[in-house]
């Protein structure tokens, strides 16, 4: 009953699936009895809680995203509908206390991020269109990521490779998720990358109705854990504006 | 005296009219309103008197004032233009303490020797207030109000209702407070929620309130309730415990290389805000007094004082900076310092027991919170004020208007900010359903909407569609139209021709499985949003 839903703890205590505890170096295997306090103490530091290594995401992203969104990690969404599955991604997060940032992204819907569930309260805009902002680029979303759980960027223009792998490497440091909108200007892959394919809007036909949901199957491909593809069926969004299963 | 019942000193309150509406050059004749935070912050007389009040959403100021004139307020030029003010005031006495621009107080005791009377004082007075608002708002300025009474908050009310003129004046006699406060209503206490208890429970007046026994106000309402009910009853709200506060208190900020630009020193005043409002919080203390205090390159030594009649919380306290700063700095040049400012100093002058208010129960700000302000502060020292911007809720019929964002100046957690449609918020009619478009375009880009002749799809003036649209055309290229909706026409502000629009809305899905939504204006479509 309570196992996808989040249970409205503060930042960074999302309940993730149980067997979670179990990988990487979070509780060590052998639970013999800490000879002192100090060793205690050490054992009790080791690895973030489970909660701490992801950020939560919606159930309905469960079946693409089985850990959450993993800090430190970059994800890509690409083509039509990434604004969409952006909005889908950060939904959860910013609403249990996360911050997001929108970087160079003059176009971003407000109204539908909203709907889709994206506490505004936790989010931030900026602008990159002054004259100054292409030598300065890197260092704004530098800042950000340092400071933010999740930053969004739309490059206007290619990204050099050493930015990207900066960037990359800050983002692994901070614990933050860089999240690119729309993947031709980066150089290199990102660690996981969400598209649509065959997106379908229902609702209007010839004058009458009116756009009442896409359905969309949502692919997820990418690099080490996430090498083999997870695909899944979902309403992007429904009726609501909310990203949910069919 | 007994401490407990003891009414405060004796006050003159100056107060200038709708300060806000009138740095923005607005004569008292005229309807206009003030917005912050999507409600009327402030409204001229002329607005008033047809029922335009404070707090009111846009619209139905709107509805009641159709004519009247909607202003974006501007803090900046408001401290800028009311450090001059303050100044001239040190002719009269030496302690001035401002409690926001358009307002200020001093203790009258000082000043009424030299002068020898009350009425010599109010003279003096508003000769030199009326001649500093001529040098700074011109000779059109509606004048100030004058009140002078027992306690700092009866002086206020006692400025409110003093008559209109170009120096109205009300004196409250000594030991005249409980009678001048009696008919008030509750509701200028200030205290929105403790007021409509209040009124619910029949208690409309402050004459009504102060005649409840403090032990029983106490054990419903608590600390604060009995703050307010002291000021009901013509006492100091604050009960004069008041210790001297310890010099190690202050927090300074050197500022090297010395800065004459508001936007450098901004950022640094507020990190000094929060500094300050944390060591007192340490300390269970909370500050109703604050001495801002800045020294220049040449040595000169500014210094101004900064009361509230609540408590100075971190942000009302940077916003008091931030004001006093843009006085000094961007103010006339009589009043702006001869260099750049190399050392920014705040002085708790007037500390209480913290009492009353608590941080929420994790905490008033998150680390999540405190880390994001910081970055956002970076980003905004790295490409200028204005370039960070929060999303804040307006209402409208098109997503690009229900939603607007605005320049992050003080805190993340800034109060006031609306972020989402208050829950009892009326539906506005002709409001596109969800889902909205996830991409909302800030240039809508021209395109041609064609039927199956090729001709172009036109919208007659009954709202209908010359014919069915076959085809779409933006940027050169060209995709078939798979299913439509619409169109939905749009007249809004038929009412002002300045400002009419019409317009119709048409939901279009392309061939490509692309949505969007055109929009056809002045005879041309554009595509305004796609639902990315």
């Amino acid at each position: 009953m309570f196992d996808t839903e989040w249970m409205g703890l503060p930042d960074g205590h999302a309940s993730t699936l149980p067997d979670d505890l179990s990988t990487e170096g979070c509780a060590p295997a052998p639970r013999s009895r800490p000879r002192s306090l100090a060793e205690a103490a050490r054992r009790a530091r080791t690895g973030a809680p489970a909660g701490e290594r992801a950020l939560p995401v919606s159930p309905v992203l469960a079946g693409l995203l089985p850990d959450g969104l993993r800090r430190g990690s970059t994800v890509g969404v690409v083509g039509p509908g990434g604004r969409s599955l952006a909005f889908s991604l950060i939904a959860t997060a910013t609403a249990t206390g996360s911050w997001a940032a929108v970087v160079g992204d003059p176009d971003f819907g407000l109204a539908a991020a909203a709907e889709a569930g994206v506490a505004l309260a936790h989010l931030a805009v900026v602008d990159l269109s002054g004259p100054t902002v292409s030598r300065q680029w890197g260092a704004v979303v530098a800042a950000l990521v340092a400071g933010l759980d999740l930053v969004l960027v739309a490059p206007r223009r290619q990204v050099r490779a050493t930015d990207a792998r900066r960037l990359a490497a800050r983002a692994r440091e901070r614990g933050s998720v860089l999240i690119r909108i729309g993947d031709a200007s980066w150089p290199d892959r990102p660690d996981l990358k969400l598209a649509l394919t065959g997106a379908t809007w229902e609702g209007p036909e010839d004058g009458y109705g009116r756009l009442r949901c896409r359905r969309a199957e949502v692919v997820a491909t990418g690099r080490g854990r996430n090498a083999r593809e997870r695909r899944a069926l979902l309403l992007l969004p429904d009726a609501r504006g909310v990203p949910s299963l069919p | 005296m007994n401490p407990a019942s003891y009414p405060g000193p004796r006050t003159l309150v100056v107060r200038c009219p709708d300060w806000s509406l009138t740095v923005l050059g607005v004569a008292p004749g005229d309807p206009a309103l003030v917005l912050a935070a999507g409600r009327v912050a402030a409204a001229s007389e002329a607005a008033r008197a047809v029922g335009v009040a404070r707090g009111q959403r846009r619209r139905e100021a709107q509805g009641r004032c159709p004519e009247v004139a909607v202003l974006e307020r501007d803090e900046a030029a408001e401290a800028r233009r009311f450090e001059p003010v303050v100044a001239a005031l040190e002719d009269v006495t030496p302690w001035v303490e401002v409690s926001r621009p358009g307002a200020c107080a001093f203790g009258v005791r000082g000043p009424l020797r030299l002068l020898g009377g009350e009425a010599a004082l109010l003279d003096r007075t508003a000769e030199v207030v009326g001649a500093a608002l001529d040098v700074a708002v011109g000779p059109t300025h509606p004048g100030c109000r004058l009140g002078v009474a027992d306690g700092r908050f009866t002086a206020d009310l006692a400025a409110r209702a003093a008559g209109a003129g170009i120096a109205g004046s009300l004196v409250v006699p000594v030991g005249g407070s409980p009678a001048f406060l009696a008919p008030q209503p509750v509701g200028v206490l200030g205290r929105p929620d403790l007021a409509d208890v209040l009124v619910r429970l029949g208690l409309a007046t402050l004459g009504a309130f102060a005649a409840l026994s403090a032990a029983d106000v106490v054990g419903r309402f608590g600390a604060e309730g009995r703050a307010a009910h002291r000021l009901a009853a013509g006492l100091d709200g604050t009960p004069p415990q008041v210790r001297r506060p310890p010099p190690d208190l202050a927090v300074a900020v050197d500022l090297d290389p010395p800065v004459d630009r508001i936007d450098r020193v901004a950022f640094a005043a507020r990190a000094l805000a929060e500094q300050f409002h944390d060591d007192l919080r340490g300390r269970g203390l909370a500050c109703t007094r604050v001495v801002v205090e800045a020294e220049t390159e040449h040595g000169e030594r500014l210094a101004r004082c900064w009361r509230d009649e609540g408590v100075l919380g971190a942000s009302a306290l940077a916003d008091r900076v931030r004001w006093q700063l843009e006085g000094w700095l961007h103010g006339p040049p009589a009043v702006r310092p001869t260099a750049g400012l190399v050392r920014l100093t705040l002085l708790p002058d007037e500390v209480v027991p913290a009492t009353g208010h608590q941080a929420g129960f994790w905490g008033g700000a998150s680390a999540a919170d405190e880390r994001a302000a910081r970055a956002l502060a970076r980003v905004v020292g790295l490409l200028g004020e204005g370039s960070v911007r929060l999303p804040e809720w307006r209402g409208g019929r098109d997503p690009v208007d229900q939603l607007v964002l605005v320049p992050l100046t003080g805190g993340v957690g800034e109060v006031g900010r609306v972020d989402a449609p208050p829950s009892d918020a009326p539906p506005w009619p002709g409001v596109l359903p969800p889902p909205s478009p996830a991409a909302v375009h800030a240039d809508p880009v021209p395109a041609e909407l064609l039927d199956d002749r090729g001709r172009p799809v036109r919208v007659d003036g009954r709202g209908v569609l010359s014919a069915a649209p076959v085809a779409l055309r933006v940027d050169g290229r060209g995709v078939h139209v798979a299913a439509w909706a619409g169109p939905w026409p749009v007249d809004e502000r038929w009412w002002d021709p300045r400002r009419h629009r019409r317009r119709v809305r048409l939901q279009v899905v392309a061939d490509d499985g692309v949505a969007r939504l055109l929009v056809l204006e002045a005879g041309c479509w554009r595509v305004a949003a796609t639902y990315d």
